[in-house]
């Protein structure tokens, strides 16, 4: 772990996203760090004035993993000194976690904590569909989505207006991105409309994603309508008129695939009713409803609803896998395959590999498959600093940056060997 | 006048002509000129009423559209706002009015968290009153005034969203209108997180951040704005509150007023000594008059003196001050009191108690004519001890004590054990005359009283004497009523 701190994790890369800029500001310096120790101990409350002092601190202590929390209105480190109040989280990415475990009540190939890259697929239709929709909905655009290392990802928005959002306005949007709720004990869990009303926009735009994904995953792949388990939940979401009919013939017929039982909910609404009738109405929007509860994002509200909650930082090491946090392209998520992930121990054999090469150096990960990982954080940090700079350039800062860091401030280039 | 003078004034000279051209105001402005320290406590105390008003009402639980009424009738009686169409009256006073009296409230509501909750509450039901009441014109014009930081959707962007529109509509129409009108409907847009109640139930399409508000919500953008900006308000003149040190004077107006937030305001029947139905009335009818027309408190010190022939100091002064108010005179108050006291020598009698009454109606030391403790006044100062009697039952009876005496007390004029959980969850938070109002209006159904009119057109006990004579007024009227009945067969 200790060599994979020193000479692989991308430090610098993590402080330009998390400061938004080349100079310490608060951003950084006022962040709340956590780690949890070897033998589970958790220490909060660290943080650093730089990238090479947050280094050392992590060289020092080796850690499993950290976690990043919010900007404070003080350093946290000197939390004990402030006025009591006074010590408030101001800033944050607006987060958001989803997990495997959410969906264990529909996915048939695995459970727990095991994911395999069929199981994957659900997570992939929740990142195309809530990327979408925070983009045109609600207009961000510095998305960083982050491979949780095992079963799950997580979102870090890190536009300035999604920063600055407070508690209440956080649990608003989380309201918005909610469609699935209810426990185990409730049939049906998505209730949007009042009775037989249009869906809302934002969820009828994002059904275009999930009508073939319902087909692909849950009638093709996951065939969670075989069992009589699944088929019996399925009849639970169906208006009762039809229910008779359909236990019947799926009674009878074993093991009759999901993709007929689905044909056959289809077939029974409409050689049921007349088009365009009430009924008809009532069929097509239970059907609806049941592609909404089988594919939409499951997301974890409490993680995004608090600006202090803590999550694990990109490119930390998953305890139990092994496997780094790594950035993922939504544009090609589909292709993203959890079990390619490298994981510390292949890393490190890598490093070894490219030993001969040259002395130790800091951006050893250059040399490794980590390589296209940090690349992308990079990438993601820089359009970030960007855009902040030409906020502060449009607000006439401009010129005193320039005049500090010099032009090449202004092209960018901080992914250089000097680190 | 003139330290409130030195906070308001600074900028005297910049007013233009019109200070005042809209009827709604957000109170951005600070008012400025001179102002008497009677006119500062005036506006001040009018404005209280129909804040208390809200309070109550809220607290009784009254539907929106009862408390609007109810709201309204007690503006139109001490806050008179007039449209600006409205060329007979002098609006601009009016304004002025509300305006200053809007101010010296902050001043006396933002010294504790909760009084900040409940003002900033009570003003924006007020605002929100007034708002819906507006003229649709002048309402727009004002809205117009404000920088709300909203822009106007074009028709043509309507156009291009109208099908999320509509399904946004579908969210909040009424069930039977399936379609909206989305020609005629104007819409606003707005950064989402200034409707973050109305993004959580997915009542409006969001495009790239902003809300597509329609006009119809858009009164959730101005209530939302009204009451972020009020709570800021309130936090600067907190800050600022120290500097009003210098005027002896302000202190103890402004500790008044916010305590008028707690008992209601005090009404008008301090300085009104004689009965309100002009009826003298005598020593032998108190025992009757104290069954039908007295409220609790006076109630219980009465049978308190009936029983043990005898009431302490602060128990006297409350009873005997209600009684000379409800048209008891000096000659009758003195037999009443000789008669109660039965267990004492006429000599300790006149030694020792009567001057004390005669003192009470101002014909003893210093010769002043002291008015009735006022609801507020019994709530707050001189609290009974251990062997006192006097006080509001509502707030210094235990609930179990207090529910017991209702019951034996009321229970002849109407009032059952079904009415007793309602009074008793309103006294434990802690509206006492709102208890006391809620049993006035039990104890009168019979004279036809309805739920949520209280003593008079919706106001709530603020003075026990009210309370009595209020009762007397419409006994009189069912009487007269029967009168006439009577002639007519």
């Amino acid at each position: 772990m200790l060599t994979f701190y020193r000479r692989l994790y991308p430090f610098k890369s993590i402080f330009h996203w998390l400061n938004h800029e080349h100079t310490p500001t608060k951003l950084f310096m006022n962040r709340e760090f956590a780690f949890t120790l070897q033998g589970d101990v958790y220490l909060r409350y660290q943080s650093f004035t730089t990238a090479d002092e947050l280094k050392k601190q992590v060289c020092a202590m080796n850690p499993t993993r950290f976690e990043i929390g919010p900007m404070y209105t003080a350093r946290p480190r000197d939390k004990k000194l402030a006025r009591p109040g006074a010590f408030q989280p101001v800033m944050r990415e607006l987060v958001f976690d989803i997990d495997m475990t959410d969906y264990d009540s529909i996915r048939t190939c695995c459970s727990d904590a095991s994911i395999c890259s069929r199981c994957w697929a659900f997570i992939a239709v929740a990142v195309k569909v809530l990327d979408q929709s925070i983009r045109n909905n609600f207009g961000y655009k510095y998305l960083l989505w982050v491979y949780s290392g095992r079963r799950g990802i997580h979102l870090w928005i890190s536009d300035r207006e999604a920063m600055e959002l407070t508690d209440e306005q956080r649990k608003a949007l989380v309201g918005w991105m909610t469609v699935i709720q209810g426990g185990k004990d409730q049939h049906k869990k998505v209730n949007l409309r009042l009775s037989l009303r249009q869906l809302p926009p934002s969820i009828l735009d994002s059904l275009e994603v999930l009508v073939p994904a319902f087909t692909d995953i849950i009638l093709d792949d996951q065939d969670c309508f075989r069992s009589e388990e699944g088929w019996r939940e399925l009849l639970h979401l169906i208006p009762k008129n039809y229910v008779e009919s359909l236990e019947d013939k799926w009674e009878k017929d074993y093991d009759r695939s999901s993709h007929s039982k689905w044909e056959d909910v289809k077939n029974e609404i409409k050689t049921k009713t007349q088009k365009g009738s009430q009924p008809r109405l009532t069929g097509t929007t239970a059907m609806e409803d049941i592609i909404l509860q089988y594919t939409y994002p499951r997301i974890d509200a409490e993680v995004s609803k608090h600006r202090n909650h803590l999550l694990k930082a990109p490119f930390c090491v998953h305890p139990k896998t092994g496997r780094v946090c790594v950035p993922v392209d939504p544009s090609t998520i589909d292709d993203f395959n959890p079990e390619r992930v490298p994981t510390v121990g292949q890393l490190l054999r890598e490093l070894d590999q490219a030993k001969d090469t040259g002395d130790e150096h800091h951006s050893d990960w250059e040399k490794t498959s980590l390589k296209p990982y940090v690349e992308m954080l990079d990438k993601h940090a820089l359009e970030l600093m960007e855009e902040v700079r030409r906020v502060k350039r449009e607000r006439g800062q401009g010129v005193h940056l320039i005049r500090r860091h010099g032009l090449h401030a202004l092209t960018g280039r901080f992914s250089d060997t000097s680190w | 006048m003139f330290s409130i003078r030195k906070k308001f004034v600074a900028e005297v000279e910049k007013h233009s002509t019109l200070k005042y051209p809209h009827r709604l105001n957000f109170y951005d402005q600070p008012p400025l000129g001179e102002v008497t320290i009677e006119e500062f406590e005036t506006c001040a105390l009018d404005r209280l009423r129909i804040l208390a008003e809200i309070e109550s009402s809220f607290a009784r639980n009254r539907p929106w559209e009862e408390l609007k009424r109810f709201t309204l009738e007690q503006c139109s009686k001490y806050l008179r706002l007039d449209a600006s169409s409205a060329h007979k009256q002098d609006t601009e006073a009016q304004r002025r009015k509300d305006h200053l009296g809007h101010f010296v409230l902050r001043l006396a509501f933002c010294r504790s968290e909760e009084l900040r909750r409940r003002f900033v509450k009570a003003e924006t039901t007020l605002f929100r009153i007034r708002y819906e009441e507006d003229d649709r014109q002048e309402r727009e014009e004002f809205l117009q005034s404000r920088k709300f930081g909203w822009e106007s959707v074009e028709p043509e962007e309507v156009k291009q969203y109208a099908s999320q529109l509509k399904a946004a509509a579908s969210t909040y129409l009424p069930p039977k209108e399936f379609e909206p009108n989305l020609e005629a409907d104007k819409y606003y847009k707005v950064p989402w997180t200034r409707v973050p109640d109305l993004v959580e139930r997915r009542k409006v399409f969001l495009k790239g951040g902003k809300a597509y508000v329609p006009s119809k919500e858009q009164s959730s953008i101005v209530f939302e704005e009204f009451q972020r900006s009020l709570e800021k308000a309130l936090l600067v003149t907190l800050k600022h509150l120290p500097r009003l040190d210098e005027d002896t004077r302000i202190f103890p107006l402004l500790d008044n007023l916010s305590q008028g937030f707690l008992a209601g305001v005090s009404s008008e029947w301090s300085s009104t000594t004689s009965s309100a139905t002009g009826d003298e009335i005598t020593a032998d009818m108190v025992d009757e008059l104290s069954r039908r027309h007295f409220p609790m408190c006076m109630r219980h010190l009465h049978d308190t003196l009936k029983r043990d022939k005898h009431l302490k100091h602060f128990g006297r002064l409350q009873y005997g001050l209600f009684l000379k108010v409800l048209g008891l005179s000096i000659e009758e108050a003195l037999a009443f009191w000789r008669r109660s006291f039965s267990g004492m020598t006429d000599d300790k009698f006149n030694k020792e108690y009567k001057y004390n009454i005669r003192h009470s109606y101002g014909l003893e030391g210093k010769r002043a004519n002291y008015p009735a403790k006022s609801c507020q006044q019994i709530l707050l100062s001189d609290q009974p001890g251990p062997q006192d009697s006097h006080g509001c039952p509502y707030r210094h009876f235990s609930l179990d004590n207090l529910q017991t005496a209702l019951l034996s007390m009321y229970s002849s004029q109407g009032l059952t054990v079904s009415d007793l959980p309602e009074v008793v969850s309103t006294v434990k938070s802690g509206h006492y005359h709102v208890a006391c109002t809620r049993v006035f209006e039990i104890t009168h159904t019979a004279q036809g009283l309805k739920k949520g009119e209280g003593v008079d057109d919706g106001e709530s006990v603020t003075h026990p004497n009210q309370y009595a004579s209020r009762s007397r007024e419409l006994e009189k009227k069912v009487k007269e009523e029967m009168d006439v009945d009577v002639t007519v067969t």
